[in-house]
């Protein structure tokens, strides 16, 4: 065992199945350049010494280099391509939606595409274009498997299960969760480190975690948001409201089982959301779970719908804190109706 | 290297142009009949450029083409019955009638499913031949497209990365003059595609597209520079679409001068003409050949309309592979 943040686990899970499997390689942009920087955020810093073949630093060609990696998992090699910002995947798009996602359907079964893809998302001082939640964007893509991990336990299980998965996976990460070191550190980075166990293991791409049980209210969120339902379980709980905290963890496919379960014992649920609620992950799973458990009460909290902004009181302001989201619990369970923010 | 003047050798190449000539003129019956579904995109005249390219390719290489793909398709050993059966929709088609007429392929002879978004195969072919070198194949991979891709940024990051890494990729555009209804002069200030390859480092050759031994010596030549880690290559085949882009087109934007002028030049003409010429063949053989090839045609869409049909069951069946144990 030893305590590692989610950047550090990343690498050690890349380093484990590059090391297993001959197959897997890293694609991106700034990634194996002796003293620079290991990707935007520090998860590759270093393979290049010990993978020196499998470390493809590309030029700044989203578009291509999606392309690329999915022509060499179609030819059975395993890459696992990242872009350094979310947002850059609308480059990629092309490839990653019509090709990558699609060649297996449209060719009658006859391809398979091992491919991961890794993309940083969250708004972190960075104004609007390096700062997208894109988890709408991929979700209701058929063809791709979604995950958005929260701590490094699962970062890495995730990323072990996504390399060995015959299909392409995308990997939403949250910079204020990496703990990237030195330089690349985040201002207002929030501790996302787990307890890492010495043996290999996985984390299956296709289960929700049950953070805290409470009977009173369901909370749905993932990655950031995940640890803000924490926060605002606990001050709730302190007033006398037990609330039960589900990580979603899996966006595509969801775990139906597991939310649904929640959501029948406590009959109230409020999905979380960085990013516009309009077309979000959340009205999905509202909508999923409506049609399942009928007289559910379900709230949702999201940002608006607006592009990301920079200064700190208005990225403060747009985003779901702690504080709205137990406010958002206790309208919720007052009966209140209507969305809130 | 092959020698052109091995009358068999050429003889094949006849017999695969005409074979996608009769293919594309009976397909296109099927729909104008309205026993086909969907829609065509068609080759009659271009046939030179894919039988050319991929007769300088081995078996095990691989090509990936465009929605403009049954010339592709039959040049690279795809059977005309698992090319209709997919036309009509069939189980027994190339892709289980998931694809259609812009996804022909089959991975086992080499061809990736055609990628229907202009300039799509071309960074999928870079990767492609990324595994190949990571994996120590000598195998190259042609990467059909045609001169609208160009203007695509995929395009540019593509040629660009196969260029920086020497890729053994041969990117065979088939500058047909049109993108669509667009001829290139509207959207080109240098029509010279090949001029293009300078620019990111490697070589760039335009070839007479309607010359079928003219595009096969060219492949052959870039094939092997890109087998001895030299590649890639870009080769500007100039040909011409004697048919609408697709099938309800009927092309009035072909300048009537400009259509004749490119049906002088017919490549299965062309060649026949050498043959005879060469005394490999007469008017009778050609005849003959032609005749064979019409009735396994007929044959095979007698069998393609027999055969079995996908039911709702096979609906959402291979949008994922199956899960492996982790």
């Amino acid at each position: 065992m030893k305590r590692q943040g989610i950047a550090e686990a990343l690498r050690e899970a890349i380093a484990e199945e590059m090391q297993r499997d001959a197959r897997v390689f890293c694609i991106g942009e700034d990634i194996g350049v002796p003293g620079g920087w290991g990707g935007a955020f520090t998860v590759t810093l270093g393979l290049e010494k010990l993978f020196p073949d499998r470390i493809i630093n590309t030029p700044i060609a989203e578009l291509g280099f999606f392309g690329v990696a999915t022509g060499a998992a179609m030819m059975g090699m395993r890459p696992i391509a990242d872009v350094q910002y979310g947002d850059f995947l609308f480059l990629a798009s092309d490839q990653i939606i019509n090709n990558a996602a699609k060649l297996r359907y449209m060719s009658g079964g006859q391809i398979k595409v091992p491919l991961v893809m890794r993309a940083p998302v969250g708004a972190t001082g960075r104004g609007s274009q390096h700062a997208q939640n894109m988890e709408r964007t991929f979700t209701g893509v058929p063809g791709l498997k979604v995950v958005a991990p929260s701590n490094a336990y699962d970062a890495k299980g995730l990323l072990k299960a996504a390399v060995r998965d015959d299909n392409p996976v995308m990997i939403f990460e949250h910079k204020l969760l990496y703990g990237s070191k030195g330089a690349r550190a985040e201002p207002g980075a929030v501790d996302a480190t787990s307890e890492i166990p010495d043996a290999d293991y996985v984390v299956p791409l296709d289960r929700a975690a049950v953070r805290r049980e409470g009977g009173r209210a369901t909370i749905l969120a993932w990655l950031l948001m995940a640890h803000f339902a924490m926060q605002a379980a606990q001050r709730l709980a302190e007033e006398g409201i037990e609330a039960e905290v589900i990580d979603v963890r899996s966006l595509a496919p969801l775990d139906w089982a597991t939310l649904g379960a929640s959501a029948a014992k406590t009959g109230r649920v409020l999905i979380v959301e960085e990013g516009p609620r309009t077309g979000g992950v959340g009205a999905e799973i509202a909508a999923g779970l409506v049609e399942r458990l009928p007289g559910l009460r379900i709230a949702r909290l999201a940002s608006p719908d607006i592009p990301v902004p920079f200064t700190p009181e208005l990225e403060n302001a747009y985003r779901p804190d702690a504080t709205r989201i137990a406010a958002a619990v206790r309208r919720l369970l007052a009966g209140e109706p209507g969305a809130c923010r | 290297m092959t020698r052109h003047d091995d009358s068999e050798f050429a003889l094949g190449l006849l017999e695969r142009m005409i074979r996608i000539r009769e293919f594309e003129e009976g397909v296109r019956f099927l729909f104008l009949e309205g026993s086909m579904p969907g829609t065509i995109h068609q080759c009659q005249g271009q046939e030179a450029t894919a039988v050319g390219v991929c007769a300088a390719l081995r078996p095990d290489d691989f090509i990936t083409a465009t929605f403009r793909g049954h010339g592709q398709a039959l040049a690279k050993g795809l059977s005309e019955q698992q090319l209709l059966d997919e036309l009509f929709g069939a189980t027994t088609g190339c892709c289980k009638g998931k694809g259609g007429s812009m996804h022909v392929g089959d991975m086992s002879k080499g061809m990736v499913p055609g990628i229907a978004i202009v300039g799509g195969g071309i960074p999928l072919a870079a990767g492609m031949a990324l595994a190949f070198r990571m994996q120590k194949s000598s195998q190259v991979v042609a990467c059909f497209f045609g001169d609208g891709a160009v203007a695509e940024g995929a395009f540019h990051e593509g040629l660009n990365m196969a260029a920086i890494w020497r890729l053994p990729v041969v990117f065979a555009c088939e500058n047909n003059l049109y993108g669509a209804s667009t001829r290139i002069d509207l959207v080109m200030r240098n029509p010279r595609i090949s001029d293009r390859a300078a620019a990111y480092g490697f070589a760039g050759e335009t070839v007479d597209g309607n010359d079928v031994l003219a595009v096969h010596a060219a492949a052959q030549r870039a094939v092997a520079k890109c087998r001895a880690g030299e590649g890639p290559v870009l080769l500007e085949l100039l040909t011409y679409r004697r048919t609408g882009h697709s099938r309800r087109d009927p092309c009035a934007y072909q300048p009537a001068a400009e259509r004749k002028e490119w049906a002088a030049c017919d490549p299965i003409e062309r060649l026949a003409a050498r043959l005879k010429e060469r005394g490999a063949i007469d008017e009778a053989g050609i005849a003959a050949m032609r005749a064979r090839i019409v009735q396994q045609f007929e044959a095979a869409v007698a069998r393609a309309k027999a055969a079995p049909r996908p039911t709702p069951q096979d609906l959402e069946a291979d949008v994922f592979a199956p899960a492996v144990a982790p």
